[in-house]
């Protein structure tokens, strides 16, 4: 699990895993900064929080607490069209080998290191720090596009962020997210999104009711299912998926 | 979700019953061929050069339910199954996994993880560990990533692991190959028929050879090291005819930057883009100099070029057609046996697109994306500090001798720091021992010698996606490059600043001559 939680907004009084509905207004409270740990499902960390317990994946079968019903809050990172592995993740970091604990928190600290700082003044993680502090990645089009590292969705949720909202994927990246649990790669109903965010905007991420809230603009927007990955998902990675499904045997350590 | 269930449940129950299946239709699959009879395949009747048709409704053809694409066929017999359609999702057995320095030992920790410390790779015979990536820098990380690819393979007495231990020279190595993409065709690992899936987006240059290939990460990758299967879904596939006399400033680079012009990055997303042809079936570095015989190692390395890039386009697969050029460059490479397939006549296409080759000019990608295309001619005013020619969609033996042939055609030097990094130990070779056609015997490495290059490097991938910071060739201040690589996105080869215009090997030569981006017209008419 991460080192440190992305600062997030308090939610309303005990609600920490309440959907945001209706839309609280912003007030001075609600803007208040504390570190509150955002919502997150041990299912949708199965890389690093290991192989599901019983416990898990009988919640996780009886689907009352499963990864589609998930809720993130937190502050978004917003970038736009074509973002490429090289912005994610330099080339130059790869020597770092994402299966060794120590390597994948210092993969975290270079998290979108290659965006060109003219477009980007505001850096993904601050400079000496190892994580960071946004918890949600806005995108548009063909986010991820390029490499096939695995070190690119594993950057981003090494340095803390918790799920992708973007236009559309390139395949490779969004086929790594989903296998290694890293982030959540999900998809808006409609383009144009990310022009309406800025960096540092308060969002909520429903998975449960498919929409994505910018709680700094008052916009709402529609998150598109989660498609044929979600079997997968809701299993806890390709590995889990391939035993549920028998296509593996189940590990004898669990 | 209900689809998906019950194909790995189909494919499960397949799985555990393999043996029997394998016996009862020993005679009805087509895997497995004797000897010679792999020659007869390029009579068999194809639908290569078919004119584009609209997709026809099912009513009307009665046989459309079984026609499939050829990517379609590959994966139906790799997953078992008769017939299947664009976005099912199908569990298919691999038949050759690749990985190198950068992804090998993520994949490998994973694979440990998830399989057990003792756990034994599914075949040995079938995985392929290349180191390219890093290797000749003094960071230690990437030298120890290499150790780590060493240790694995020993343990697991890995059969294909190119190995290297003498960075200071990479010909006291003899296993060493170096670019994964070009050693896997030169040492007889792509296959027609067949599903190669290597930790790298470049994988898909592998369907030049009319097989299925793509880019998988660590995760999938340690699934496939354990199981030897890989779910996969199904692509629709886009069909590009090519077709015109291939004129003799244009190489296949031009081509595919045509089209990802054309489609822009993201226009074969999670599709198959399938290159047919004359132009495709003829593709020959060497026709300049009025060689009428297709040479096929020639033709092989333009269609590799044509389907690496595949993955610029968002593609999930490349393909070509086998033919007689195709099984000729296997001969002696290989002693897998192989059964091509290809698109029946009836096959439903996503799309088609149609060119005629010989109305087409040398193109460039400008800063910062693979379709960002403008004729070179149009960039002439593009003043450039640096030229790269190298990697594995521009480092090929014939794409030296493309650039050869422009600075002879010159007899002039060029104006700028002219970067050479041949891709393999046999093309670094190749580089230094084979004429140049109408040099009088001179070979590449004089010709780039008396225009004044750089000495051709020790063969890997360089500085086409940056590297370590003492990496050969890294851009490690703001430059313009033009470059016969892939990619051109902010940072790629090293500073983030840095200008980078993708083209070909003829392009990027002319252009060294003149300091400028410089059509090879310019030299070759």
């Amino acid at each position: 699990m991460a080192a440190a939680a992305p600062s997030v907004v308090a939610t309303t009084a005990g609600a920490s895993t309440a959907v945001l509905s209706p839309r609280p207004a912003p007030t001075s409270a609600f803007l208040r900064r504390t570190h509150v740990t955002s919502h997150r499902h041990p299912t949708l960390k199965c890389r690093r929080a290991g192989p599901l317990t019983p416990a898990a994946a009988a919640a996780a079968a009886a689907g009352g607490s499963s990864p589609s019903s998930a809720v993130f809050h937190g502050e978004a990172f917003v970038v736009g069209d074509n973002i490429d592995t090289d912005q994610i993740i330099p080339a130059e970091h790869l020597t770092l080998v994402p299966s060794k604990p120590d390597e994948y928190r210092k993969l975290g600290s270079f998290a979108f290191a290659g965006l060109p700082s003219a477009a980007y003044p505001t850096p993904f993680v601050a400079p000496g720090e190892e994580s960071t502090r946004y918890a949600v990645i806005v995108g548009g089009a063909n986010f991820g596009c390029g490499s096939s590292r695995e070190h690119a969705p594993v950057a981003l949720g090494a340095a803390g962020a918790r799920a992708v909202v973007a236009e559309s994927y390139a395949r490779i990246f969004f086929r790594n997210s989903v296998a290694t649990g890293e982030v959540y790669p999900l998809e808006l109903a409609d383009a144009g999104a990310w022009k309406e965010c800025k960096t540092g905007d308060v969002v909520t991420v429903d998975l449960g009711n498919s929409v994505f809230i910018n709680h700094t603009s008052g916009k709402e927007y529609k998150l598109k299912p989660i498609g044929d990955a979600g079997p997968v998902i809701e299993a806890g990675g390709i590995f889990a998926y391939a035993r549920k499904t028998g296509m593996i045997a189940s590990k004898a350590a669990a | 979700m209900a689809s998906s269930v019950s194909a790995a449940a189909k494919a499960s129950a397949a799985f555990a019953h393999k043996k029997e299946l394998a016996a009862a239709t020993a005679s009805a699959t087509t895997q497995h061929r004797a000897g010679s009879s792999r020659r007869t395949k390029a009579c068999r009747v194809r639908a290569v050069a078919s004119p584009a048709r609209a997709p026809s409704a099912p009513a009307s053809t009665g046989s459309v339910k079984t026609a499939m694409t050829m990517t379609e066929k590959i994966l139906a017999r790799a997953s078992e199954r008769a017939g299947l359609e664009p976005g099912e999702n199908v569990w298919v057995d691999v038949d050759v996994l690749m990985t190198h320095d950068v992804c090998g030992p993520g994949t490998i920790g994973i694979f440990k993880k998830e399989f057990g410390e003792d756990a034994k790779v599914w075949n040995r015979e079938k995985v392929v560990i290349i180191p390219d990536h890093y290797i000749f820098t003094s960071d230690e990380r990437a030298n120890r990533n290499v150790d780590i690819l060493r240790d694995f393979c020993m343990e697991q007495n890995i059969k294909y692991f190119y190995d290297i231990k003498d960075l200071s020279n990479f010909k006291a190595n003899p296993d060493y190959k170096g670019v994964c993409h070009v050693a896997l065709a030169q040492e007889g690992h792509c296959r027609p028929g067949e599903v190669l899936l290597g930790t790298d987006s470049h994988t898909c240059n592998a369907g030049a050879f009319g097989q299925f290939a793509t880019g998988i990460g660590n995760t999938d990758a340690g699934f496939v090291l354990g199981t030897g299967k890989a779910l996969l879904k199904v692509p629709p596939t886009i069909r590009f005819v090519l077709d015109g006399e291939m004129p003799p400033y244009l190489l296949a680079k031009d081509l595919i930057l045509q089209i990802i012009g054309e489609i822009s990055v993201s226009g074969a997303t999670y599709k198959s883009m399938e290159f047919v042809g004359s132009t495709v079936e003829s593709l020959n570095v060497r026709s300049l100099l009025k060689i009428t015989l297709i040479n096929c190692h020639s033709n092989m390395e333009e269609r590799m070029t044509l389907c690496n890039m595949v993955i610029e386009a968002g593609g999930k697969n490349g393909v070509v057609p086998a033919d007689e050029t195709t099984f000729k460059y296997l001969e002696g490479k290989t002693s897998v046996e192989y059964e091509p397939v290809y698109s029946d006549a009836q096959a439903r296409f996503f799309s088609d697109y149609r060119f005629d080759v010989s109305k087409l000019e040398p193109v460039v990608a400008k800063p910062h994306s693979p379709d960002n295309r403008a004729l070179a001619r149009e960039c002439k005013d593009v003043k450039i500090d640096r030229v790269y020619i190298g990697s594995c969609t521009g480092g090929k033996t014939e794409d030296f001798l493309a650039a050869a042939k422009v600075f002879l055609a010159s007899g002039k030097k060029v104006k700028v720091p002219t970067f050479l990094v041949p891709a393999t130990q046999k093309v670094w070779m190749d580089v230094y021992s084979l004429p140049v056609p109408g040099s009088g015997g001179k070979t590449c490495s004089q010709i780039f010698e008396e225009a004044g290059c750089d000495t051709p490097a020790s063969p890997s991938c360089g500085a086409c996606l940056g590297g370590p910071r003492d990496t050969y060739a890294r851009m490690n201040e703001p430059m313009v490059c033009v470059s016969t690589t892939n990619r051109n996105f902010p940072g790629r080869m090293g500073h983030k600043e840095g200008q980078i215009y993708l083209a070909s090997p003829y392009t990027a030569a002319a252009s060294a001559l003149t300091g400028y981006v410089t059509d090879p017209r310019d030299f070759l008419m």
